[in-house]
C-alpha cells in the first residue's frame, strides 16, 4: 500500500471520521483497520520493490542460517533433489548476459530449477518472509531473508561470495537474474482487460482451436501413446477404486497380495498419521532414505542398543548431524514428549505403516 | 431380456472376491494382462454353467430368498449423526497418485470422477491441493482485511461477511495443472487421475465487490487484486479487478450447503470463476487493491506455462474448453456387451457448454451428445451419449465447444503450439481404448 493511505488512515482514525465512508450501506459491519494491523499482514513485495522492507545481509550468515533452516529439504548447496525441485542448478554466465536461460531450450539440465525459472528477484523475497523455512513460517527476520537471499544468489553464481545484499542495490541484482527476460504474458488466458487496455494478455484470444468435423474426419486413428503396464500397477488395485455396482467394474492391478494382508499393528495407524502430520515423512521414508535414513535403517543401527530409545528421543527432539550424512536434522520442537517417545517406539517396532 | 440374471455366457469379470490364491498367484507370475484374458474365459465358463441350473429354477435367489434388510429391524434416525456413503461406496475417495509429490502438504488428492453423477461433487470429494498443508481454522479468530488502493483500509469479521448479502452459484474448480502429467505421454491409468483436480459445487458468500465498494476500492487506478491465504504459505494470486467488477468473484464461506470444509478452505475462500484453482485462495485472510500484477511464487516460479521457445506464459489463469468421458473410463472393464450409456462432463471457464461431441472409433466420425440441465457458465455440464457396444475394440473420446466458439483441440493440435513440457492447462481431447475384452484403457490419439 502507499504510504500516503497509510497516513490519511491514522489521520482518519485520529480524527474519528470513519462515518465519512461507505460502511453507511451495511452499518455495523467491517471496521476500519488500524496501521499496526495493516503492517503485521501487507508484507508482499511486488517486482517494483514496492513493500520491501529495509534491511541487509551477506553471504557467509545465510550460508549459517541455511544449513540450519533450510538445507534439511534443499541440500546444502540448493540442488538437492530429494523433497522439493533443486533451487539452483542449469543456469549459466552467459544467461546472466542475456536474461535467458539456455538450459530451457536445450534441456542440457534434467529438472527446471527455481533459478532456471524465476525472472523476478522479489518473488524470492517474499515467499521466504512469507512461508519460509517449511515448518515454521514468517518466523524470519527481513535481515535474515537478505542473508539467505544473498546466499541463494551465490549459488546461483548470480554474485560474489562477499556479497551483501540491501534493500538499495537489490535492483542491481534484478538485473543479473539469469531468466529475467524469460518470461511472456502474450497469451489469452488471462480474464481481465488485454495488454493494450491496462491489463495483460491478448484478451482472452486461444491460441489452439479444435475442429468441428463430424464425420470421415481423417483416414486413420494413430495412437500415440498408451499406458506402460508399470503405471497401472503402480496406482494399486483399481478394482477397489471403482464402484461394486453398475455398468462396469474397475480392473484387478497392483500387487493383489498387498492388499489382504492388512494388519493392524496396535496403535500404529495413529503414529503413522502423527509422523506425517508433523512432517516427519517430508525427510524419513518407512523403508527408504529421502533426506535422512529410512525408519528401516535407523532400526537396524541401533536396534540392539540398550539405550536406544533415550538415544533416538534425544535425535528428535535436539537434532543432529554427522550419523547419516552431512545434511543436518534440525531440532523438533514442535513435538511434544510423549509424541516424541511413541513415534521412537513405533520406529524400534518396526515403523509398520498400518 | 427374459432371465437376465441368469443369461448364459455373459461376459463379465466376476470382481467380487473371484480371485482365488491360484488365480493371485497366476497374475504375480505371468503378468496382469495374460491372466485377464485367461480369467474372462474362466469366469464366463463357471457361470455359464450354474446359469443353465438357475435358468430351470423358479427364478432369481435375490427375490425368491428374502434378505435380512427385508426380515429384520433396520437401524434408528441418528445413527450417523452426519452421514455417510454406504460402505460399499469405500472404494470412491479422494486418493494420491503415487510418486507425484514426496511431500503431503504439498501434495494433491484426486477426486474419483469415475463415480461420480451430474454436475456437483460431494463435498467429500471435493479434490485437494494444499501449498503448505491445511488447518482447520477457529473461525472465530479470523479475519479479512482489505487494503492497498481503497479509501479505507478495513478488517471483517466472519461474523460481519455472513451478515452482509449472499448469493449461491453452482462453478467449477480445476487445478491449472490438471491432466498435467499427460503433457507428453500416457501416464496415469484413470481418469480419477488423469482429470480428478476438478470439482464443482454451489459456492455461497458475498460479491468481492460489494465489500471494495464499502472500502472505497480506487477503480481506476487499481486494475489488479492480490489475494492472500492465511494458511503457513500465505498463498498470493493477482486477479484482474474485472473479474471482481462484473460481481463473479466471491467471498466465500458455504459450500454445498454447509461451510466450507476445512481442506477446502475453511472458514473462508475465494471464488474465482473459470480460472484455475490456485487463484481461489483458501483460508483468504487479505484483499489488497494495486495497480500492478504482484509475480508472487506461485505466478513466477510455478504455474508457469513453459513453450517450445524457452519462454514462460506467465499470468495464464482461464480454463479452457475441456471434456472427459467419466464412464466407462480407464481401469474399467465393460460389465457386457449391448447398450452403455456414455456419460462425462464438460466445463469451460469462458462460459456455457453449448455442445459436446462424442466418437467410438477414434475421432474419424462423431455423434453429438445430449446435455443434461442445468447447463450453467463455468460449471460442469453432464453429457451423455447413448452406444450398443458390439464387442469390437474401440476408443471413446469427447469434444466440447462453448459459447465463445472454442473448441476442445486434439494432442496433436495443442503440442503443435505448446509442445510437451508446459504441465499446465492441458486440455486435449481424452481418448480412452476399449478392447474386445472390454477393458478399458488410457490411450493418446494425436
Amino acid at each position: 500500500m502507499s504510504r500516503f493511505y497509510k497516513t490519511l488512515m491514522t489521520i482518519l482514525l485520529v480524527s474519528g471520521a470513519s462515518a465519512a465512508f461507505a460502511f453507511d450501506r451495511y452499518p455495523g459491519l467491517g471496521r476500519l483497520a488500524t496501521p499496526a494491523e495493516v503492517t503485521a499482514w501487507d508484507i508482499d513485495v511486488r517486482p517494483d520493490f514496492t513493500g520491501l522492507p529495509q534491511g541487509s545481509g551477506n553471504v557467509d550468515d545465510g550460508m549459517v542460517l541455511w544449513e540450519a533452516k533450510c538445507a534439511s529439504c534443499h541440500g546444502i548447496f540448493g540442488e538437492s533433489n530429494e523433497v522439493f525441485t533443486p533451487l539452483v542448478g542449469g543456469t549459466r554466465a552467459s544467461d546472466i548476459e542475456s536474461g535467458h536461460v539456455a538450459a530451457l531450450i536445450d534441456n542440457s539440465f534434467p529438472q527446471r530449477s527455481t533459478f532456471m525459472k524465476v525472472a523476478t528477484v522479489s518473488t524470492l523475497f517474499d515467499y521466504i518472509k512469507r512461508a519460509m523455512p517449511w515448518t515454521e513460517p514468517k518466523s524470519l527476520s527481513d535481515d535474515d531473508v537478505y542473508a539467505l537471499l544473498a546466499y541463494l544468489l551465490n549459488l546461483a553464481e548470480v554474485v560474489p561470495a562477499d556479497f551483501v545484499l540491501t534493500h538499495e542495490n537489490i535492483a542491481d541484482v534484478q538485473a543479473r537474474m539469469p531468466n529475467r527476460n524469460g518470461m511472456t504474458t502474450d497469451h489469452g488466458m488471462w480474464p481481465g482487460a488485454s495488454a493494450a487496455n491496462g491489463g495483460i494478455g491478448n484478451g482472452g484470444k486461444p491460441d489452439v482451436n479444435g475442429d468441428a468435423c463430424m464425420s470421415n474426419c481423417k483416414t486413420e486413428v494413430l495412437v500415440a501413446s498408451a499406458l506402460p503396464d508399470y503405471a497401472q500397477d503402480a496406482h494399486g488395485n483399481l478394482a477397489e477404486q471403482n464402484r461394486p455396482v453398475g455398468p462396469v467394474r474397475g480392473v484387478s492391478s497392483g500387487d493383489q497380495a498387498e492388499a489382504g494382508a492388512s494388519v493392524d499393528h496396535s496403535g500404529a495407524t495413529a503414529v503413522v498419521a502423527l509422523v506425517n502430520a508433523k512432517g516427519c515423512m517430508a525427510c524419513h521414508g518407512l523403508a527408504n532414505k529421502i533426506v535422512g535414513p529410512g525408519y528401516n535403517e535407523v532400526l537396524a543401527k541401533y536396534k540392539d542398543r540398550a539405550d536406544a530409545e533415550a538415544y533416538l528421543i534425544g535425535k528428535v527432539t535436539s537434532g543432529g548431524q554427522g550419523v547419516w550424512g552431512a545434511v543436518p536434522m534440525p531440532p523438533q520442537g514442535h513435538l511434544s514428549d510423549d509424541e516424541a517417545r511413541r513415534i521412537v517406539q513405533w520406529v524400534l517396532s518396526g515403523a509398520q505403516a498400518q | 431380456m427374459a432371465n437376465d440374471y441368469a443369461r448364459p455366457g455373459r461376459v463379465r469379470p466376476a470382481p467380487e472376491n473371484f480371485l482365488s490364491d491360484e488365480d493371485i498367484a497366476a497374475i504375480n507370475k505371468g503378468g496382469r494382462r495374460d491372466f485377464l484374458r485367461s480369467a474372462f474365459i474362466a469366469a464366463s465358463a463357471a457361470l455359464a454353467a450354474p446359469a443353465v441350473a438357475r435358468a430351470q429354477s423358479a427364478g432369481d435367489p435375490a427375490i425368491l430368498e428374502l434378505p435380512p434388510w427385508s426380515t429384520s429391524l433396520g437401524l434408528p434416525v441418528a445413527a450417523n449423526p452426519y452421514g455417510m456413503p454406504s460402505k460399499f461406496e469405500r472404494g470412491l475417495v479422494r486418493r494420491e497418485s503415487p510418486g507425484l509429490t514426496r511431500v503431503g502438504g504439498s501434495s494433491v488428492a484426486f477426486t474419483p470422477l469415475q463415480g461420480l453423477f451430474g454436475i456437483i461433487t460431494p463435498s467429500g470429494l471435493h479434490f485437494e491441493r494444499h501449498h503448505q498443508g491445511w488447518h482447520d481454522i477457529d473461525p472465530a479468530r479470523h479475519r479479512l482485511m482489505i487494503n492497498g488502493l481503497v479509501k479505507s483500509e478495513a478488517v471483517y469479521t466472519m461474523d460481519d461477511l455472513m451478515r452482509l448479502p449472499a448469493v449461491s452459484r453452482i462453478h467449477f474448480i480445476e487445478c491449472g495443472a490438471n491432466t498435467g502429467m499427460e503433457w507428453g505421454n500416457v501416464a496415469v491409468p484413470t481418469v480419477q487421475y488423469s482429470h480428478g483436480m476438478l470439482s464443482c459445487s454451489e459456492f455461497t458468500g458475498v460479491p468481492l465487490k460489494l465489500i471494495l465498494d464499502m472500502c472505497g476500492a480506487d477503480y481506476k487506478k487499481g486494475r489488479f487484486i492480490l489475494a492472500e491465504g492465511a494458511d503457513g504459505s500465505s498463498m498470493t494470486r493477482t486477479i484482474p479487478m474485472e473479474m471482481v467488477e462484473s460481481g463473479e468473484v466471491l467471498v466465500a464461506y458455504g459450500m454445498n450447503g454447509e461451510m466450507l470444509r476445512p481442506e477446502n478452505g475453511y472458514p473462508l475462500r475465494l471464488v474465482v470463476p473459470g480460472v484455475q484453482g490456485v487463484s481461489w485462495v483458501k483460508w483468504l485472510r487479505r484483499i489488497e487493491v494495486g495497480d500492478q500484477p504482484w509475480a508472487s511464487k506461485d505466478e513466477a516460479v510455478h504455474y508457469i506455462d513453459l513453450m517450445p521457445d524457452g519462454q514462460h506464459r506467465q499470468y495464464t489463469s482461464t480454463q479452457e474448453v475441456k471434456s472427459v468421458i467419466t464412464s466407462p473410463s480407464g481401469g474399467q472393464i465393460l460389465l457386457d456387451r449391448g447398450f452403455h450409456n456414455i456419460s462425462g462432463m464438460a466445463w469451460s471457464g469462458r462460459g456455457k457448454i453449448t455442445r459436446v461431441d462424442v466418437s467410438t472409433d477414434g475421432g474419424i466420425n462423431w455423434r453429438e451428445a445430449r446435455l443434461e440441465t442445468p447447463v450453467l457458465s463455468k460449471a460442469v455440464t453432464r453429457f451423455n451419449l447413448d452406444w450398443v457396444w458390439d464387442g469390437k475394440a474401440a476408443i471413446l473420446q469427447s469434444r466440447a465447444t462453448d459459447d465463445s466458439g472454442h473448441i476442445q483441440a486434439s494432442y496433436g493440435q495443442l503440442r503443435a503450439v505448446r509442445g510437451t513440457k508446459s504441465i499446465y492447462h492441458n486440455n486435449a481431447i481424452q481418448s480412452w481404448k476399449v478392447t474386445e475384452s472390454g477393458e478399458v484403457s488410457n490411450v493418446q490419439v494425436l
